[in-house]
């Protein structure tokens, strides 16, 4: 049966890419865009984003109608994804999806009937299923807190790493940072454990941590709410022999931080950044109602973010 | 029927102790009831031997420190799950709490001109809220004739999507100034133990005494046992069923309140799968899942193991990370093997 359905969505997809091909020009574009909801800060940033683009666009383009919806859960967002391509009518759609396996499929549907399809963050099993893909970078989102680590402790020094949740996006930056450490003998990585990006599981790894490890030179918390936990833990174990905390994402807190130099354990973070469905939102708007197309593979990049630069990724209305 | 220790009986009470006991030896009783300590006992011995570092008083505190909001919510919930009911809410729950709090401490701290005193009135209004909260949880429940799974796994949503709401989807903060007040509550010891430590030692002792100890522990037992029994035994069943709601509201209030000053903030991940957690200590603290008997003792125990067996994982790398979650599984599965009853 797997075999049957596959052979009909691929000659559906294939079917649907030869019509898209003329792409036409000055038609009205109908938008969907299909995000997580926001269960954490993060997703808070990327709903609080989606609905900016949403605002923003529209007011500049009259042709241009902008729907979002939000999804609990993989089904819920498969759901919705058939409803955006039957009710709503979409001519172009913007995904962010939940899992990368779940939602190949009802993402193919939704290319098989006519939409533009932009993928954005987390890649589909089968490429085909989608137009352009847009995507934060995960590699540099683990290397460039390693350069820093390693610059900042001169090349030597103990190092603890926490991890979010078992994901390939996981995977791309741990790996990222370990073959930077390669590099560096005499840089120490004394173990990595997964505090699911929750600020609670920080702190209690942290402490443990704190517990097993007598001396450690730089925590790479890997993500900037998990990073108050590692903080609130440091605090209460009253330890200084932690030079470096590095987060990462670039949440407004650690950015203020930055920017401030309120803290010398923080002297810097690595962008990534949820506006990048904006960006995602944007592009795609844009180019189809000029009726062109984006380039394949859209990778915004991670960048060092310190005092220099900090004011240009603070977003004091952004909830993250 | 295991052996009986050769040796011969030394009084006469020890004598008549194995006579009555005929249908189960009483040692084997007392062993399952052990179940739970014999694990953690396990477990302790284990970690020593794994990392020097997991005897040490601070770790110790450490552990204890944390499984105090757990545990505080597993006392409640034990006197709700003895009655015959169930709540799957209180993750939930403490998590609007712990953000109501919050928002009310950074507008009551300017807005009263003392910062202590909103501090103090925001803990009062965590256990308040609490107590609102499992008021409706019991009347739904009695009074609407609605099972609790469906009542708190109605309330579980509602209360998250509030705060996610309230919180815009990302956290909510306490003010700095106030923050540092209210730290203590948190960070600060009483003759070196922890207070949040204090406050789940009395909160289990006081639970103990309502159970063991009242009639309205008696009540929320034989409730358990047969509520039909209990009916006509004219005990005022939903009043009794409303209260143990209540109590587990209050309870889930306290823990918030120690909770609020650990980190300061309240995310749409605050206290997520807290409820298995939860449930998970009193069941395998040996609670009857359908009612009718169990400990508070038990539930301290069980949730204690609980946070050990992260502890050692945390402590030691000779386990795969993508492991852990397994480890704590058949740890479970084991102490409730241990303390299998004769149900």
């Amino acid at each position: 049966m797997t075999t049957f359905t596959r052979r009909i969505a691929l000659t559906a997809v294939a079917a649907a890419a030869f019509a898209s091909l003329p792409a036409l020009a000055a038609e009205k574009v109908n938008l969907g865009v299909s995000i997580p909801a926001a269960t954490h800060s993060f997703m808070g940033g990327i709903n609080y984003w989606a609905n900016q683009a949403k605002k923003d666009l529209e007011k500049e383009h009259k042709d241009l109608k902008i729907t979002i919806k939000t999804a609990a859960n993989a089904p819920e967002q498969a759901n919705q994804l058939q409803d955006l391509s039957t009710v709503t009518k979409i001519n172009a759609l913007v995904v962010f999806p939940f899992e990368s396996a779940a939602l190949t499929k009802p993402v193919a549907q939704v290319k098989a009937k006519g939409a533009y399809v932009t993928v954005v963050d987390r890649g589909l099993t089968d490429t085909s299923a989608q137009d352009a893909y847009v995507a934060g970078d995960n590699t540099a989102f683990g290397k460039i807190p390693a350069e820093y680590i390693v610059k900042q402790l001169g090349g030597k020094g103990n190092v603890v790493a926490l991890r979010g949740i078992a994901t390939t996006l996981d995977n791309e930056r741990m790996d990222a940072f370990n073959a930077v450490l390669k590099g560096s003998p005499d840089i120490k990585l004394l173990d990595a454990k997964y505090a699911n990006w929750n600020r609670d599981d920080a702190f209690k790894v942290t402490q443990d941590y704190l517990t097993r490890f007598k001396n450690i030179d730089a925590i790479w918390a890997a993500d900037d709410d998990m990073a108050v936990g590692v903080l609130k833990a440091i605090e209460q174990a009253k330890r200084d022999d932690i030079k470096i905390i590095f987060g990462g994402a670039g949440a407004k807190g650690m950015v203020k931080t930055i920017m401030d130099g309120k803290d010398k354990r923080i002297t810097a973070d690595v962008s990534y950044s949820p506006k990048f469905i904006y960006d995602a939102i944007k592009l795609t708007a844009e180019a189809r109602l000029k009726g062109e197309k984006l380039p394949a593979t859209t990778i915004i990049p991670s960048v060092l973010i310190t005092k220099e630069n900090a004011k240009d990724f603070y977003h004091p209305n952004s909830p993250f | 029927m295991p052996p009986e220790p050769q040796t011969p009986p030394q009084s006469l009470e020890a004598a008549q102790q194995q006579h009555r006991s005929e249908a189960a030896p009483r040692w084997t009783q007392r062993l399952h009831g052990l179940g739970p300590v014999i694990g953690l006992a396990l477990l302790c011995i284990a970690g020593t031997l794994l990392n020097g570092d997991f005897a040490t008083l601070d770790n110790a505190m450490n552990v204890l420190t944390r499984t105090a909001f757990i545990g505080i919510i597993a006392v409640g919930m034990c006197f709700v799950i003895i009655s015959g009911g169930i709540d799957l809410s209180v993750g939930s729950m403490a998590a609007l709490i712990a953000g109501s709090v919050i928002m009310f401490i950074n507008w009551a701290g300017p807005a009263s001109g003392s910062p202590l005193l909103a501090v103090v009135m925001g803990a009062v209004l965590a256990v308040v809220l609490g107590a609102v909260f499992g008021l409706a949880h019991g009347l739904l429940i009695t009074k609407g004739r609605i099972e609790p799974f469906i009542v708190t796994l109605g309330t579980l949503g509602i209360f998250r999507a509030y705060l996610t709401y309230f919180a815009d989807g990302g956290a909510l903060t306490l003010d700095n100034e106030l923050s540092d007040l209210y730290a203590p509550v948190y960070y600060a010891s009483l003759a070196g133990i922890p207070v949040p430590v204090w406050v789940f030692v009395i909160v289990a002792i006081i639970g103990g005494v309502i159970l063991n100890r009242t009639a309205y522990g008696r009540y929320v037992q034989a409730i358990g046992s047969n509520e039909q029994v209990a009916r006509y035994a004219a005990v005022d069943v939903d009043r009794v069923k409303i209260l143990t709601y209540v109590l587990l509201g209050v309870c889930v209030g306290i823990a918030t309140l120690l909770y609020v000053p650990r980190l300061g903030s309240a995310s749409p991940t605050t206290g997520l799968l807290w409820e298995l957690e939860a449930i998970a200590a009193v069941i395998v603290g040996g609670t009857a899942l359908k009612g009718g008997v169990g400990s508070i003792t038990g539930t301290v125990v069980g949730a204690i193991l609980l946070s050990v067996i992260s502890n050692i994982l945390n402590l030691t790398s000779i386990i795969s990370v993508y492991l852990n979650a397994a480890v704590q599984g058949f740890v479970i599965i084991i102490v409730a093997f241990l303390q299998r009853g004769r149900r």
